[in-house]
């Protein structure tokens, strides 16, 4: 029987792939992968802000990941200096929240657990707020999952159908900002965008439709959530790296020619 | 009775004006092409109507409650999102499955449906957009430069295949499309534009109007010099300088 802190750590980890797996699905359809690093890049400023306001820390990555997906969102509709402003917004953010953590000199904050996660210090309250937050981002996803969808696989088509695009962009925004508050406790800020892109693009390989592309994402991811949790506790290696790796080595599996279904 | 027009509509992208005082009309069961020149701004026209482009000054009217098929003039599907036919169809309404089968059928791909979308070839595109086009039981199709990338022979067969539709199903065509020489026989009325509408009429009519040979050189020849000509930049030698002059003129009108 695996201990306590070991089955909320597979908790935790599962919850976060539940949103994950399908969000991950559209950033990879949308190309979106820049704005996964952006937004968690940004969050380090959310933590330190949260801190140095006595707030929670999920609310505080939640609100500065939203504002940096909405910056980056309006950004990218407006030509080609996207990508610079891009690079000049995630990592001006990321490089003032370690400033600012470094100001805050009333509170030990051992950032390390911001920026590579905490998996096995997850305790029964962060279990809720990682399933709520999940739940959510899950329901948000299922209710709008065909308007998404046609938006993804053309503007144009959404338009003439009655549907607005921008609208359905926002939505996966704020879908993003809340995985990433969701998630840095686990894997940490500059993994995030891992959890969300490397399981999706593995699916690639075993699905013929969307849908079973955001499942196919969900299932890797949380095999790597499992297996990367195994090797932590066998090699002693730090937890959100381990299952990044193990995603990783999914992925590379995923690559093996024939069963592609294309 | 009128389905769609636009009335003095102009169009600007940015400062640049790309149609002006534009007067059309499609009535109930009509087939009407609009033709003109790359730049002309006809994909902007349909998008207008559509709405997906603002008027600058003018209107689009549409008749209250019209069902409008669209099939866009490419669509690029990423072979990252695994999307098979079937599951196209129901974006974003989903139809029922002998519905779906119905409408592939109609245009000529049944049995595609379990295809990948990415895995499709130009000509099985478009039927598949027309058939997704026609899931929602229009009563107009617009569709824009339908046969880019196709050869001659599928070309005349789409739009044979329009043909019918508009006969079984009673919806008008609103198409857009460079070569008055293929559309002819299909068209009820021709719309040549340029910037704005220059001439317009029965396709024979139009033909024969100096402002449409002004745009597109003398006769059908010329319109498939013109047609040569964006397609196969090797066939310059032959073509004599009367179609020179007049692709030049052409550009010139569109810089005006």
């Amino acid at each position: 029987m695996p201990d306590d802190f070991l089955i909320r750590a597979a908790l935790a980890g599962i919850g976060l792939m539940l949103a994950a797996g399908p969000l991950g699905a559209f950033v990879v359809w949308r190309r979106m992968a820049y704005m996964g690093d952006a937004t968690a890049h940004a969050a380090v400023l959310g933590v330190a802000l949260a801190l140095a306001t006595e707030l929670p820390v999920a609310f505080g990555t939640g609100v500065v990941a939203l504002a940096m997906a909405l910056a980056v969102a309006g950004l990218s509709g407006r030509g080609r200096t996207a990508d610079t402003a891009l690079g000049v917004l995630a990592h001006s953010a990321l490089a003032l929240g370690l400033v600012a953590v470094s100001f805050l000199k009333g509170v030990r904050v051992d950032l390390s657990a911001y920026l590579f996660g905490d998996v096995l210090s997850v305790t029964r309250g962060d279990l809720v707020w990682i399933w709520g937050g999940a739940a959510a981002v899950l329901a948000l996803l299922a209710w709008r999952w065909n308007r998404l969808l046609t938006a993804t696989v053309n503007e144009e088509l959404a338009q003439a159908a009655g549907l607005d695009p921008r609208r359905e962009k926002l939505v996966l925004t704020l879908a993003l900002a809340l995985v990433v508050a969701v998630a840095i406790k686990i894997v940490g800020a500059l993994l995030v965008a891992a959890m969300l892109i490397i399981p999706a693009a593995s699916a690639r390989a075993f699905a013929r439709t969307p849908e079973a592309m955001a499942a196919w994402a969900v299932g890797l991811g949380i095999v790597a959530v499992l297996a990367g949790l195994w090797a932590s506790l066998g090699f002693d290696t730090p937890a959100g790296p381990s299952i990044v790796a193990a995603a990783a080595a999914i992925f590379c599996l995923s690559l093996i020619p024939g069963r592609s279904a294309r | 009775m009128t389905l769609i027009e636009a009335r003095g509509l102009a169009v600007r992208h940015g400062a640049l004006p790309v149609l002006r005082d534009v007067d059309i009309a499609v009535r109930a069961g009509e087939i009407v092409t609009i033709l003109g020149p790359n730049g002309s701004g006809k994909s902007t026209l349909v998008r207008a109507l559509i709405g997906l482009e603002p008027a600058a000054a003018g209107a689009v009217v549409r008749r209250p409650g019209l069902r409008i098929g669209y099939v866009p003039q490419r669509l690029q599907i990423d072979p990252v999102l695994p999307l098979t036919v079937r599951r196209f169809l129901s974006l974003p309404r989903r139809v029922a499955d002998a519905e779906a089968a119905a409408a592939l059928e109609r245009t000529g791909v049944g049995g595609l449906g379990a295809r990948q979308m990415s895995a499709l070839s130009g000509g099985q595109l478009q039927r598949v957009l027309l058939a997704r086009a026609l899931l929602g039981r229009p009563e107009i199709l617009i569709l824009d430069e339908p046969t880019q990338g196709l050869d001659q022979i599928g070309e005349a067969a789409f739009y044979r295949l329009l043909e019918e539709v508009r006969q079984e199903s009673g919806a008008a065509v609103l198409m857009v499309s460079h070569d008055l020489h293929v559309v002819m026989s299909t068209s009820d009325r021709v719309i040549c534009l340029n910037g704005h509408v220059c001439c317009e009429g029965a396709p024979k009519v139009v033909s024969a109007a100096p402002e449409y040979r002004a745009l597109f050189g003398h006769g059908t020849g010329g319109a498939l010099a013109l047609y040569r000509h964006e397609h196969d930049h090797d066939h310059d030698h032959g073509e004599g300088p009367h179609h020179h002059h007049h692709h030049d003129h052409a550009h010139e009108a569109e810089d005006a």
